[in-house]
């Protein structure tokens, strides 16, 4: 479980405003903070789209209008009905939090710091607010954050003298007391176009940075939102091992590995079964039925009908036969990174990365293989032996990339399964069979030219997507399915739109440059006068030919006959079948079967 | 004959070049039979060998020749006779030539089925071809191979040879071996025939694909390079996992004496509410659920399928990209392969067109999939170039699936270079590695490629079928062993580690491991020894337990001179002011480290803080003395964090009360700590990074 308390923080001389929307801010404070789609992205990466998990969250603000547990003033915890101000993140929640902008003019904002001449410390008062939120649960067994967002490098800047001082030393005082108890303090700054945010003015002594770490703070939480939103959601997800695995180098030296899914397929949610009458859950029961006397049964063994025999396993005999290898992963030897060809992939990959919790000196081996594959750009073959899946992995190393001083791919080595000679088909040879079906001459195969070639190059360099990056696009039918949750939830009449980033960029592609390129090779390799639609059904197949002949017989056919009278007057079953089917060929309908089930066939489609 | 009905005609050399390979030959072919007992039964099957002694064909009685070929079984439909016939070969003692065998096989198949069933007629060569071909009567061999290549696309015939030979001995003929590939090469130009080279008997098991699965598109159309711009193409699987059959329940219940029992099992459903278990509800009453937060919101399927992402069938080409801006690992599910519409030359044109200039420039293409009308969701995938090296077959491109930006989990790991010195090899062990990684070589040059993933069999698949088998004979016949050439698979070669034995054992040698010995005994974690430069990252250990500190023993410190129980702040001085080794200080801080991280850990309700504290002051003031700080400053911070992961506030608190803190630079002019910061420590934490 996780708690978070997300608070945030608005300062006094930049806004928001200008951070997201990059507008001047004319008359004083319009707020118009949440027009920009980036905060609510992250907003989103916290709630919104992951509407499965179920941690809990606070929000508050530090505010004019003081709502919140100890009567402290300038914080509001923002909160729905039916919701604990600690507690998972509802639909109305993130409806109302829709609605911020206009509430935090109207109603909570402050629209002001902490100013000169005041005794609210609302920093140290929403630290407070916050810590007494996260009390719930033991530290245990919760990992308690508060996610500080702000603008404000230096809360404390519009005030002098001792009462600065006091304020820094007890706010710091509250934060350090917070840590204590487990919960730790998460920045996530703002900085504004003009103005880079000063960690060092303040926030480094509250969240204990210092030396290199401060150094390397700014750049890595980038001023990009982008970025940040790449940290938030890094921070999202808890680490988690999947397995921990002995890998076996030679004899008498193995190592253990964690194994972590970094990639796996997102999918919906788990559906629960309800009574639609009243909505509430179901369970299910199963129960096996012997299918010769009806009888309840427990069956223990299985069969596998082989000339025309059952043949008989038991559950043991079946684990038996599925148990080749001892469990591990087994080092089998090394090849260079050629011989792994592009359809060697069955599943995600893996990632290991070694662990010296079990064994002393594995991350050492690792290490030193890692290195070595890297170097001489080779792989490992290994063995994974799972009783579920034996299968043959190849291990790739892959050294660490950090990119804007976050690491966008970890160093160790990825596991990626490799069929079996079952598991791969030889497609393209089946092209052979279709030639000697259909031809008598074996014409050789087309290649195409180096001008072909050529032409292919220079619409390749037209169209190049420089910084593609994997994972770039969210999966709409994804969003599509948790705007629709969101909006069912809410009782929304109207579906909200998503917008498919996967559609090609048209825009792009019609520029002219790609247009000449596009219509150079569409030249080069067509001809001139080229008609797509002819070629390729020149050699239709005969067996569409006929179906052809035969759909466009049967509309002629068909209208010799008035279908509606016929049906009403009974008298369809005085046709013949053929007759029949010519109204079945015109309506796209199945032409198998009886007479009877015709007749009942061609009756249900007229809705009679 | 049934539309996806094949003749099959193996054609096994049996002559001594082959004895070897032998078993796995039998294992082959019958492994094949079964699979088509199972998924095709209305296949048929002969066999004829060659290499033997005897001659029995119908050839060698109408025109005479054609000795040393012996047709075991006659075409037939499968059935476990065949089977059988396959698992006990004979062992032949002449030289075979399978020129003639494949004379002989296709004679049979044409007698047998004329010109009838094109494109279903298969002959399955299985030699060494290690044996001279005779001289034929008139013309070259080269004529005859002509002549009968001719036959075979007259007749629609399919040839596919598997050619095994282990490590060739002295004894091989080059001259023959050379001119018998040149004439099975001339089989593949002049029909359909395809060869295959096998050197270890695993590949052999590998070598056919033992059960035919008729190819299925899951797509046919336009790749949309641009709305105007289109090229037909199909797309099909190339890899998809051949799974574990899924065996039926059995039912023992129907009496003995019933024929006609299923013995099957039906599995009934019933539904109830969580809260009242008594009323079953109808299966067409219930509705789906989506979680949603806390809530459970109910969609109807209708309701669902009018609102639900419905994107337009189509493939299209979001624009191409460098190879190495798609790293191998995000390749998300088994592999397509997208060939140009067959016959229709010019797509075949604009695919190779496209498929060599990308291999050229090394580059990839970007697409969006949608295969099916009404499917529910769209793919983002990658496009790779297939260039084929051989003329009979055209080029394609791979498509694999990437990952949508919801899918991917960017955990953080350490840095390598981050991690203890201790746990970084140092040159002769990387040079022990490189050497591991160079000679343990899998793919040698000069040699076949082995466990080639095209020609290594499932190992599970094989002894289940092997099972089955067996237990059709003998209902209780035990699991047979994993054989020898299956080992090979899941267990390194013990040839290949043979060979290499000087290699493994220096890398043996120079890499220790050795069980934790405190983890198994409590989890309770020790002070680690942190070299000094250590980050707080590098602590956090293997990355994925951070808190897992671990101890290193520090087996050096067993002597006179060791820190006891009784009166350790002597011992601590004692130690310090010796001045025989440099080594004694740091030995004596080590120690008092350890002493004092200890009495905090095993304290109860802070009985031994007092204790502590006054280790504490020792420690410094030695500290200080011998202008050590960082030491102890590090120690410092990492009390503290240890105290604020365990709620010891108490005792950070009685730090305060004690003004311990950092020693700063007025102190120890080494210290990076002012004396303000030094004093703000009790308010200055870092957070936990996670």
């Amino acid at each position: 479980m996780e708690s978070s308390a997300v608070g945030m923080w608005k300062g006094t001389s930049k806004g928001w405003v200008e951070l997201f929307t990059h507008q001047k801010v004319q008359n004083g404070w319009q707020v118009h903070f949440w027009d920009n789609d980036c905060f609510k992205t992250i907003f989103y990466l916290l709630f919104g789209s992951i509407p499965n998990r179920t941690n809990p969250y606070s929000l508050f603000c530090l505010q004019r209008e003081k709502k919140n547990l100890q009567d402290l003033n300038g914080v509001f915890v923002f909160n729905v009905a039916e919701r604990e101000y600690l507690d998972r993140p509802t639909a109305r929640l993130i409806k109302e939090f829709d609605r911020i902008e206009e509430l935090f003019m109207k109603e909570i904002g402050s629209q002001y710091g902490i100013m000169s001449g005041s005794r609210e410390n609302s920093l140290y008062n929403a630290l407070w607010a916050a810590q007494a939120l996260l009390r719930k649960g033991s530290a245990k067994t919760a990992d308690k954050r508060i996610l500080l967002f702000t603008n404000e490098d230096d809360p404390f800047g519009s005030i002098t003298g001792a009462t600065k001082m006091d304020m820094t030393r007890t706010t710091l005082q509250r934060a350090k007391d917070a840590q204590d108890l487990g919960i730790s303090i998460e920045l996530l700054p703002l900085s504004c176009p003009d103005e880079e945010f000063n960690v060092s003015a303040f926030y480094a002594d509250l969240i204990g940075l210092e030396g290199d770490d401060l150094a390397l703070f700014m750049p890595s939480v980038g001023d990009k939102l982008t970025d940040m939103k790449n940290q938030l959601r890094k921070r999202m997800f808890k680490k988690r091992v999947v397995r921990r695995i002995t890998f076996s180098i030679v004899k008498g030296l193995s190592i253990e590995l964690n194994t972590y899914a970094l990639i796996r397929p997102t999918v919906p949610g788990t559906i629960t079964w309800l009574d639609s009458i009243t909505n509430l859950p179901l369970k299910t029961e199963r129960s096996f039925i012997c299918a010769d006397t009806g009888a309840l049964v427990q069956p223990t063994k299985r069969f596998h009908p082989y000339k025309n025999k059952n043949v008989k396993f038991t559950t043991e005999e079946l684990s038996e036969v599925k148990r080749i290898s001892t469990g591990h992963l087994r080092l089998l030897g090394f090849k260079p990174l050629s011989c792994l060809k592009d359809y060697h992939n069955l599943r995600p990959s893996t990632f290991v990365f070694p662990t010296d919790k079990e064994v002393v000196g594995s991350t050492c081996i690792f290490i030193a293989l890692h290195r070595s594959m890297l170097r001489l750009k080779r792989f490992a073959v290994a063995f994974y032996g799972g009783s579920a899946h034996p299968q043959l992995v190849a291990l790739v190393a892959q050294d660490e990339i950090i990119a804007g001083g976050v690491q966008v791919e970890p160093p160790g080595m990825h596991m990626i399964y490799l069929p079996y000679s079952d598991d791969i088909r030889h497609i393209e040879e089946a092209r052979e069979n279709f030639e000697l079906l259909h031809s008598d001459i074996t014409v050789p195969t087309p290649r195409a030219t180096d001008d072909q070639i050529k032409k292919a190059t220079a619409l390749m360099r037209r169209i190049d997507l420089k910084d593609f990056s994997v994972c770039q696009f969210a999966n709409p039918a994804l969003q599509r399915h948790y705007a629709v949750l969101q909006a069912l939830a809410l009782e929304e009449d109207e579906m909200p739109e998503i917008k498919d980033e996967t559609l090609p960029d048209e825009e792009g592609m019609a520029r002219p440059g790609v247009v000449n390129a596009l219509e150079e090779f569409k030249k080069s390799v067509y001809g001139e006068n080229y008609n797509e639609e002819d070629e390729g059904h020149g050699k239709a197949s005969d067996a569409s030919k006929k179906r052809k002949a035969v759909a466009e017989n049967a509309v002629k056919e068909s209208a010799k006959y008035d279908w509606a009278d016929l049906a009403d007057n009974g008298r369809l079953k005085d046709l013949t079948t053929v007759e029949l089917k010519y109204y079945l060929t015109v309506h796209n309908l199945a032409v198998g079967g009886k007479k009877e089930v015709l007749i009942s066939r061609i009756l249900t489609h007229m809705g009679k | 004959m049934a539309r996806n009905k094949e003749a099959l005609l193996l054609l096994l050399d049996v002559s001594p070049s082959m004895h070897t390979f032998l078993p796995e030959v039998e294992k082959l072919c019958s492994m094949l039979l079964q699979k088509k007992l199972i998924y095709s039964k209305n296949d048929e099957v002969g066999i004829v060998l060659f290499g033997t002694e005897d001659t029995n064909n119908e050839l060698t009685k109408e025109v005479g020749g054609y000795e040393h070929v012996v047709v075991l079984r006659h075409i037939k439909v499968v059935d476990g006779d065949l089977v059988e016939a396959l698992q006990q070969l004979p062992r032949g003692t002449v030289a075979g030539d399978f020129l003639d065998a494949i004379v002989v096989g296709m004679d049979m198949l044409i007698k047998k089925f004329g010109s009838t069933n094109k494109g279903k007629k298969r002959l399955c060569l299985i030699t060494s071809a290690l044996c001279p071909i005779k001289d034929p009567y008139e013309g070259t061999k080269e004529d005859q191979i002509g002549t009968i290549a001719e036959q075979m696309s007259a007749h629609g015939m399919k040839l596919e040879c598997i050619v095994a030979r282990g490590r060739l001995s002295g004894n091989v003929d080059m001259r023959i071996m050379d001119e018998n590939d040149l004439l099975l090469k001339l089989f593949s130009t002049k029909t359909t025939a395809k060869t295959l080279y096998v050197e270890t008997p695993t590949s052999l098991l590998g070598a056919l694909r033992t059960r035919s699965i008729a190819p299925v598109t899951i797509f046919r159309g336009d790749l949309e390079l641009s709305p105007k711009m289109r090229i037909k193409v199909w797309v099909y699987k190339k890899t998809a996992e051949e799974r574990f059959p899924t065996l039926k329940q059995y039912s023992d219940q129907a009496p003995p004496t019933d024929k006609f029992a299923t013995h099957e099992v039906k599995v009934d459903f019933e539904y109830k509410s969580v809260e009242e278990s008594s009323k079953v509800v109808p299966p067409e009453q219930r509705i789906k659920g989506y979680r949603y937060g806390p809530q459970v919101i109910p969609i109807s399927s209708a309701e669902w399928e009018a609102v639900k992402f419905k994107p337009e069938k189509g493939v299209k080409l979001l624009g191409f990209t460098d190879a190495s801006n798609v790293m191998r690992h995000y390749y998300m599910h088994d592999v397509n392969i997208f060939i140009a519409e067959p016959s229709n030359t010019k797509a075949m044109l604009a695919v190779s067109a496209l498929a060599r200039a990308m291999k050229e420039m090394n580059k990839v293409a970007i697409l969006r999939c949608v295969w099916r009308q009404g499917q529910g969701s769209v793919v983002i995938g990658i496009l790779t170039p297939n260039v084929s090296d051989k003329d009979d077959i055209p080029d394609s491109f791979y498509f694999n699936v990437l990952p949508y930006a919801e899918d991917v989990r960017e955990f953080q790991f350490p840095s390598f270079s981050n991690l203890p010195a201790s746990w970084q090899p140092n040159e002769e062990q990387q040079e022990a590695a490189d050497n591991l990684v160079k000679m343990l070589d899998l793919a040698p040059s000069g040699s076949k490629e082995t466990l080639l993933p095209d020609l290594t069999p499932n190992p599970v698949l094989e002894r289940f079928y092997r099972h089955l088998e067996l237990k059709s004979k003998h209902p209780d016949a035990a699991v047979p062993p994993l054989d020898e050439s299956l080992k090979k698979i899941t267990e390194p070669d013990p040839k290949l580690l043979s060979q290499n034995k000087p290699i493994i054992d220096a890398f043996r040698r120079r890499f220790e491991l050795k069980e934790n010995p405190k983890l198994k005994k409590s989890t309770r974690r020790l002070l680690r020894e942190r070299p000094s430069g250590l980050n707080e990252e590098a602590s956090m250990g293997d990355g994925s337990d951070g808190q897992a500190i671990k101890s290193i023993e520090n087996t050096s410190t067993v002597g006179v001179e060791k820190i006891g129980d009784s009166t350790p702040i002597q011992d601590f001085e004692a130690m310090m002011s010796c001045r025989d080794s440099p080594e004694w200080v740091g030995k004596a801080i080590n120690e008092m480290k350890n002493k004092i991280f200890d009495l905090v850990e095993d304290s109860y309700e802070g009985d031994n803080y007092l204790k502590a504290l006054e280790y504490l002051v020792a420690l410094r003031k030695g500290c200080v003395l011998e202008q050590e700080p960082k030491q102890f400053n590090d120690f410092l911070h990492h009390l503290y964090k240890y105290c604020e992961k365990h709620n010891l506030n108490s005792f950070c608190e009685s730090l305060a009360s004690k003004e311990i803190m950092l020693i700063n630079k007025t102190e120890a002019a080494d210290s990076e700590v002012t004396e303000d910061e030094a004093r703000s420590l009790m308010v200055k934490k870092e957070p936990k990074l996670e």
